[in-house]
Parts: C-alpha cells; sequence; structure tokens
C-alpha cells in the first residue's frame, strides 16, 4: 500500500503537465507554476503561483479550473484542493472553484458567457507562432524556398510534429501534404498575401516567445529557487533563441 | 543633450512619474502588490549597477527625480504620465500636485499630463475642463485597468469615454497615451486586446493615440492595428529595458515598430521610476539590430534621434534645436513601411 502513495504523486504531476499557459503555449510544470503537490491517502492539494499578483484573472482561472479537473480524473484521487496562491483575486478564485462555482459563478457580473472563446484565441495563436518558426528555420536554410509551396512533409521531424500537433487543435489537415502556410481561417493565401500573412505570423511568434521568456524570469525574480522548477523552453522552438543574460 | 560618436542626440522621456507607495499611503493588499510587481520588473530588467532598494523605490520626491531623470545632461525634457490608482492608494498612486508643481518650476523640462476615467461621469467632465485650464495640458494618460468601486476597467469605446474624447478635442488635449492592464469587464475576452484603440482612431483622427508599452504583451495586435491608422503612436516604457537582458528579443520588437509603423511614431520612454533614463539612452545609441537577424533593416542614427526625442518633440511642440532637427521619412500612411526590408518574407 506503501508504494502506492509516491505513485500517485507523479501521476498527479503527469496530469498538470497536460495544464497549458494558453498565453505562453507551455505546461505550466515547464514554466514553475506548480508550487506544491501534496498527496496524503486519496486526498491531492495543489498550489500553483504566477509570475505576478496582476496576471490576468481570466488566464488565471483557465489555468486553475484546469488543473482541478486534470488531477481529479486521474484514477485513485478522491479529493482534490486546487488554490492560486499571492494573486489579487486569490481568494475569488479559490473559494469559486473549491465551491465548484465554475467561470460565471465565480466571477458574478465580471463574467458574460464563457472563456471559450479566449482559448481559441490563443489555440490559433500558438498554432500561427509554430507555423511561422517552420517557415523561418526553412527559409534562412534556404532563402530561395518558395513559402507558400512548402507541406507538412518538407519539414524536419521536430518541427512537423511541433505543427501537427498545433494544427489539431485547431482543427487543420496533419497529412504530409498539406501546405503549412495558412490564414487564421485555415485557407491557403495567395501569390499576393502570401507575404503579409508570414510576417503578420511573425509578430504573432515574436510575441508568444517573448512573452514566455519574460514571464518566466519574472517568476524566477518574484520566487527564488523557482528557476530549479523550470524545464527549459522546448526544442521545437531553435528559431532565434532569445539571449539572456544570467 | 546627449552626445556620441560626434552626433547630437534631442532626448525626451515620454513617460516618467512620480509615485508614492509607500505603507502609509497603501490602502490595501493591492497597494503592496502593484509596488511589489513594479520592483520585480525593475529588478527583473536592470544592470546590476542600476537596481534599487525597495525602501527607495516605493518614492523617489521631486529633487530626487530631477536628479534621477535629467542625470548628466542627457534628457531634455520629460513628461508626467500619472496613474491614479485611487482604489489602492490613498492619495493616489501618481502625485498630481507634487508633479504638476514640479512641472511649473521647471516649465523648459517638464511637461505635466493629468487623467480622467470615463466612470467619473459628468463631474469628471468638468473637473477635466477645470485641470485642463490650470494645467494647460496638451495630454492624458489613460489606465484602462483601473479599479473604480465595483468596476475593475473600462473600455475607450465606452459612450462615456466618448464624451471624454470629444472634451479632449475641444480642450486642445490632443495626446492621449492609452496604458492596457489585465483586468477588464467582461473578462470573457483579452484584456489586453487593443480594439477599442483602433475604434477611436478611426473616430478621432485629430488625435494622437499613444500607446504605452507598444501593446505588449500584444506587441502583434498593437502592430496590425497601428498600421492601419496613422495617428496610433507606439510607447517603448517597458519594452526598451529588455535591451540589457533580452536583446535579441528588443532588436525585434523594434524590428517590428520600424516595419509596420515606421520611424516617426516610435517614443522613447523610461517609465521612470521602473527604470532610470540614463543608462536606456546610452544602450540604445549604441544598439544595433544583429545581423542574422536579416529580415530587419540595421537601425540608422537617423532613426534613433527620432525614436530618443524628435518624435515625441514633434507631438508636444518642444522647441528642438534647429541643427537637431530631422525631416518626417516620405513614408506610405498606412501598410508596412518598409517591405523590402523584409527578405524573408519576399516569397
Amino acid at each position: 500500500m506503501t508504494a502506492v502513495l509516491p505513485d500517485l504523486a507523479h501521476e498527479v504531476r503527469r496530469a498538470l503537465g497536460t495544464v497549458v499557459d494558453p498565453e505562453l503555449d507551455e505546461p505550466v510544470t515547464d514554466l514553475g507554476f506548480v508550487r506544491s503537490v501534496a498527496v496524503d491517502g486519496g486526498a491531492v492539494e495543489v498550489h500553483l503561483r504566477l509570475p505576478t499578483s496582476f496576471c490576468a484573472p481570466n488566464f488565471a482561472w483557465l489555468m486553475v479550473s484546469d488543473a482541478h479537473d486534470a488531477v481529479a480524473a486521474v484514477p485513485g484521487v478522491q479529493r482534490v484542493v486546487v488554490e492560486l496562491d499571492d494573486h489579487h483575486d486569490s481568494d475569488l478564485i479559490n473559494a469559486g472553484l473549491a465551491a465548484g462555482l465554475g467561470y460565471r459563478g465565480t466571477f458574478g457580473s465580471e463574467a458574460e458567457d464563457s472563456l471559450d472563446e479566449l482559448r481559441a484565441t490563443f489555440t490559433r495563436k500558438a498554432h500561427t507562432a509554430a507555423m511561422e518558426r517552420a517557415l523561418t528555420a526553412l527559409l534562412r536554410a534556404d532563402p530561395s524556398a518558395d513559402v507558400r509551396e512548402v507541406t507538412l512533409g518538407d519539414l524536419p521531424d521536430d518541427a512537423a510534429a511541433a505543427l501537427r500537433r498545433r494544427r489539431s487543435a485547431v482543427g487543420l489537415p496533419v497529412d504530409d501534404g498539406a501546405p503549412v502556410l495558412v490564414r487564421d481561417d485555415g485557407t491557403r493565401p495567395g501569390p499576393d498575401d502570401a507575404a503579409m500573412v508570414l510576417r503578420r505570423a511573425r509578430s504573432v511568434r515574436i510575441s508568444v516567445d517573448g512573452n514566455a521568456h519574460f514571464c518566466r524570469g519574472l517568476l524566477t525574480t518574484r520566487y527564488p529557487g523557482s528557476e530549479a522548477d523550470q524545464v527549459p523552453r522546448p526544442d521545437d522552438r531553435p528559431v532565434l533563441p532569445l539571449e539572456v543574460l544570467p | 543633450m546627449y552626445t556620441k560618436d560626434g552626433e547630437q542626440y534631442y532626448v525626451v522621456d515620454a513617460h516618467i512619474a512620480l509615485w508614492d507607495a509607500r505603507p502609509e499611503n497603501q490602502r490595501n493588499v493591492h497597494g503592496k502588490q502593484f509596488i511589489d510587481c513594479f520592483y520585480d520588473y525593475h529588478r527583473n530588467l536592470s544592470p546590476e549597477s542600476e537596481v534599487w532598494d525597495y525602501e527607495e523605490y516605493l518614492y523617489q520626491g521631486g529633487e530626487r527625480l530631477m536628479r534621477d531623470v535629467f542625470a548628466d545632461g542627457i534628457v531634455d525634457h520629460a513628461i508626467f504620465q500619472p496613474a491614479r490608482l485611487a482604489e489602492f492608494y490613498h492619495r493616489g498612486f501618481g502625485q498630481t500636485e507634487e508633479a504638476f508643481a514640479l512641472a511649473q518650476a521647471h516649465p523648459d523640462k517638464l511637461t505635466y499630463n493629468h487623467y480622467w476615467d470615463p466612470r467619473d461621469g459628468e463631474n469628471g467632465l468638468d473637473a477635466l475642463r477645470a485641470a485642463a485650464e490650470r494645467m494647460h495640458l496638451q495630454g492624458v494618460k489613460l489606465y484602462t485597468a483601473d479599479w473604480h468601486g465595483e468596476s475593475r476597467g473600462w473600455k475607450l469605446t465606452d459612450p462615456m469615454a466618448y464624451r471624454y474624447l470629444e472634451l479632449c478635442r475641444e480642450l486642445g488635449i490632443r495626446n492621449i497615451h492609452i496604458h492596457k492592464g489585465p483586468t477588464i469587464r467582461p473578462l470573457d475576452r483579452d484584456a489586453f486586446d487593443v480594439a477599442d484603440v483602433d475604434h477611436v482612431a478611426t473616430d478621432f483622427t485629430d488625435l494622437t493615440f499613444v500607446v504605452e508599452h507598444c501593446g505588449l504583451p500584444r506587441l502583434e495586435d498593437f502592430c496590425w492595428i497601428a498600421t492601419q491608422e496613422p495617428n496610433v503612436v507606439a510607447g517603448l516604457a517597458v519594452a526598451i529595458p529588455f535591451i540589457h537582458t533580452r536583446p535579441r528579443y528588443f532588436a525585434q520588437i523594434m524590428g517590428e515598430l520600424v516595419y509596420w509603423l515606421g520611424e516617426d511614431r516610435i517614443l522613447f520612454s523610461s517609465d521612470y521610476a521602473l527604470w532610470t533614463p540614463k543608462w536606456l539612452v546610452e544602450r540604445f545609441v549604441d544598439f544595433q539590430i544583429p545581423e542574422d537577424l536579416t529580415e530587419y533593416a540595421p537601425l540608422t542614427t537617423e532613426v534613433k534621434k527620432k525614436v530618443l526625442g524628435l518624435n515625441a518633440a514633434r507631438l508636444y511642440g518642444l522647441d528642438v534645436p534647429e541643427h537637431l532637427r530631422l525631416p518626417e521619412a516620405d513614408e506610405t500612411q498606412t501598410g508596412p513601411r518598409e517591405p523590402a526590408a523584409a527578405d524573408l518574407a519576399a516569397v
């Protein structure tokens, strides 16, 4: 029986690894946002932390409630408490989550419908950024490449895998023959707007990657030692690594 | 005036503050959380030699501000952009009277911008009228994420905000500085979204909308709006200190801004007392976009002169010595400014 307990903690952490910061397109476990996981029999208590007190409360809610759902789904878990620490809305969010009030029940008049559109916006941005990374890497290797003609099958394996994951999330085809460069609505740009589609995608990628680096840095400033809980930003983003001074 | 390698730069710091975040002014825990958040920004992005103690970060006062901002005579003029934050601080965060008195004592060096909030209703309109007369306002700073009673944010497209913008137009307040923050009702959508700037920029073409922090963390949304609206300008507050810890990221921010907005619509700002302007100006003058980022043209001395001061001087009618002035670039009003430099996208 005692051997089961560490396994459950491991499974809980694995479940938390499926919870993604929608803005930064990375698991909360890699970002160091998981402050603690405590397992006592079938009862689990998880604490999350964010880079500032004023991180957007809607994103905070998405991560905290996703974490709750993910942990609750782990076999063997009987009771789950997930709490967000040190945020300006910690009391509100933690109470709402504990009472199972949901997004609208928690935020009352500040919530209108749901956070589905917000989530969809950032799932799309995550795809756009991945698309730009793949194409820019290709263009750096071969500046004469015609980006309109590039298909998933033309990409190196790691770039293709990263892009396929994000294409699945937005419902785009993932076969080798699928064109990589697409507009926000999934259609293929024409010769006239292909350059602009790629340029816009570049600003999205710079935003996502820049925010990720800044948020990671701020977390370690706010919580000394938390860098030990961070996993370096994955290698599927090798284009233009941001030089960061120690 | 800053001189380096025989080049002279007229420098305008377009975003400074005289704040008071000392415990006796903190109204609740959010007052502490807010200044702590600033202090973490400061510690995270500053070179070690420029990091202040927490205590001195809480309040600087006018005398120290004059020393810090105008150190070594580098900055020629600075503009106050105050945040009210009345729900977090008893006497507000930005110290209106202290800053205004300082600007009156040094009119050649300082301009005081004030703020308004559409949730102040009709009374606020009267107050803005009175402030404009007393302070000779040329600009205002708007913080859409400010809390106000039960409300935790507002949009530029709110009907009452339009009344205030119309009054700005009437009073000759031409420069509208906007800072996007994270909480706004409804929480359903992205609160950093700058779509409301698009609407007001279209409806008030005679006003200039300076988006502070160049829309960060939504650089991409900002660039897309700004490229279509000739009266939208990028403020570099919070973006420019990345020049130290993340120079390649800063290079990409600059590259994007010059590409989408052009060299005439980017303003240097230290965001004092978040950071001090001296090291930022020195670094910026020495800065260059790395050669391997071939999608961006190098930053010329002319571009740097415009960003560091000439662009803000134009917006505020500051008297730049004749020999330091530069003509505006002959660029398109809308759309990308130098598409030819973006060779990687030339498909």
